[in-house]
């Protein structure tokens, strides 16, 4: 009997054996399925991972050698206002890009999911959040430019000079109004998802124990939705900070922020007496960006459990 | 749907009016600004289509050709970069999801990675790789698509990923496998056509994003469409202000089709 308790097992254990040969078939071409990953991965390696490397390592790495030294070109007083004035134009855009996405997302809020309001929005918001760049700059030279129609607008009908301090629209202040316009359709995009997966069972609940619509946002809408706000704060940071089209396109002289830095570093060979600065700046960006989409994917992490 | 969005907290119609209202003012007036720039007569003050008739008149063709060869070049990498999207990320996914599924996370990593990575940092090592390119392949407009496929990447991925989420992808495999397909088969004859809107939509987001790109190519001294609308701009600003205008209602469009083709299969799921 004890051996027949066993005999299940084993037979099971043969079959498997028996199975065996066209289950192995399998075996040897998943060793040629590796093959196929391979031409992807060359790919990433030469044009994903190698200028990456190359980007943040050619500032430190000179003739073969680490050069720490170089990295002191980040504390030069010019570049610490460069990465200073990233960091406020940043900041600023993100905060009220964000507060003003948001408020967007809050009227669409109810509006049906295929309709087309939501459908014009989205592509809207994406073709100015992700491929306007040159062409942003273009419209807002038309419309504040020294020849634009709201500038000449306003003087001819107002006697209001907009550039009397001078032509602020290629300085730092004239990136305010171009940043913001792609700032919040990225706020729309980015946030929209988390104010969508607001239950109406919630509101229900809230109204059932005798809330209000008041007390449904301060208690139950604003803190959950509040993570996701944070982290989509944090997306439009890193975004602006990396921004450079707009920026380019507008200030062709000057480099004011880092990235314009960066072009001017590529283009005159050496910048304030030192070599491989674009290298210094870059690994500057990239430790300033990383660490911002560190923070952003940790707090999405977060915010994902309201979204399921 | 109307009756899922209870008072409770859902704006009001009013509220939601003057929302519309108050952002569209204000996203609509840098547009419309564009618009009537182009169609400014500057001897009169008044209003004319000279501008936009001027593209196509023999006396600005010199002053407009690196608008043409721009768009021209645009056009090409827009191609090759969809190529690659189709024929070198679309297959590596279906591979990946299908025999490699715990490699899953660390592929979405990568392939997201672009959008963490600036252009602007990611040129600083593209341009020695460039300069072996050049001496190699030569310095071709098209070579530009190998970067233009990375930064694509991220917009790709999801789209295509979208699509591949939404079918069983290993049933139809071992179904078609067991019936004869050959793997080209399998993933030209019937994985192919059932992933085709998130093909069709990976192709036209890749599009798009090519078509807007400006900080690489600047930078790399290569002439597309964006770097085109900048050396124009200087002489000709209404050229510039004409073809951007152009540039965004076509993008608009291409985003239009990719979001109506995404409903049209959440209604058919449904």
């Amino acid at each position: 009997m004890s051996a027949l308790a066993q005999a299940p097992g084993l037979t099971r254990s043969a079959g498997v054996e028996h199975a065996a040969p066209p289950r192995r078939t399998p075996r040897p071409a998943r060793s040629w399925a590796w093959l196929g990953l391979l031409p992807f991965g060359l790919y990433l390696v030469f044009f994903l991972a190698l200028p990456t490397v190359l980007a943040v390592a050619s500032g430190i790495i000179v003739d073969g050698r680490l050069q720490l030294g170089n990295l002191a070109a980040l504390g030069d007083p010019v570049i610490v206002k460069t990465f200073w004035n990233s960091v406020w134009l940043s900041l600023l855009t993100a905060v009220v890009g964000a507060v003003v996405g948001a408020v967007v997302c809050y009227a669409m809020l109810g509006l049906p999911q295929t309709g087309i309001v939501r459908t014009v929005v989205d592509a809207a918001a994406g073709v100015l959040a992700q491929f306007g760049g040159v062409m942003l700059a273009f419209a807002f030279i038309a419309t504040i430019g020294v020849h634009g129609v709201v500038t000449g607008w306003l003087a001819t009908s107002f006697g209001i000079n907009i550039f009397a301090d001078g032509a602020w629209i290629y300085d730092l202040p004239g990136l305010i109004g171009p940043y913001l316009y792609f700032q919040v359709p990225l706020m729309v995009i980015t946030f929209n998802p988390a104010v969508t997966a607001l239950k109406p069972a919630w509101a229900e609940a809230n109204l059932t124990l005798g809330g209000t619509r008041m007390s449904f946002w301060t208690h139950i809408g604003l803190p959950v939705l509040a993570p996701s706000f944070l982290a989509s704060l944090l997306l439009l940071f890193a975004n602006a900070f990396s921004s450079y089209a707009t920026a380019a396109a507008l200030a062709s002289q000057g480099s004011q922020i880092v990235t314009l830095q960066i072009r001017n570093a590529l283009t005159s060979e050496t910048l304030l007496g030192r070599q491989n600065l674009a290298g210094v700046l870059a690994l500057g960006m990239v430790v300033v960006v990383g660490l911002v989409m560190w923070a952003y994917s940790a707090v999405q992490r977060k915010a994902a459990q309201w979204q399921r | 749907m109307a009756a899922m969005t209870p008072a409770g907290f859902a704006p009001g119609r009013a509220t939601r009016w003057l929302i519309a209202v108050l952002v569209g003012v204000a996203f609509a007036v840098p547009l419309v600004s564009m618009l009537l720039f182009t169609l400014r007569d500057e001897d009169t003050g008044g209003y004319t289509l000279v501008h936009w008739t001027g593209l196509f008149s023999p006396a600005n063709a010199r002053a407009l050709s690196p608008l043409w060869e721009g768009l021209g070049n645009s056009l090409v990498l827009a191609a090759f970069t969809v190529a690659l999207v189709l024929v070198l990320l679309a297959p590596t996914m279906i591979l990946v999801n299908l025999r490699f599924p715990r490699l899953r996370r660390l592929f979405e990593f990568l392939v997201l990675l672009p959008i963490s990575i600036p252009a602007i940092v990611l040129v600083v090592g593209l341009a020695p790789i460039y300069l072996a390119i050049g001496r190699t392949v030569g310095t071709g407009a098209w070579t530009l698509g190998f970067a233009y496929g990375i930064t694509v990447l991220p917009f790709a991925f999801r789209a295509i990923q979208a699509a591949i989420d939404a079918i069983d992808l290993r049933t139809l495999t071992e179904a078609a496998r067991s019936l004869g397909a050959s793997w080209p088969a399998v993933i030209l004859q019937v994985l192919a056509p059932n992933l085709r809107t998130g093909l069709m939509a990976a192709s036209l987001i890749s599009t798009a994003v090519v078509l807007g790109e400006f900080t690489i190519a600047s930078l790399l001294n290569r002439r597309v469409l964006q770097t085109a609308l900048l050396v124009v701009g200087k002489m000709d600003s209404s050229a510039a202000a004409i073809f951007s205008l152009l540039a965004l209602v076509l993008a608009f469009l291409l985003l239009l089709a990719i979001g109506r083709a995404g409903r049209l299969n959440l209604g058919k799921d449904r």
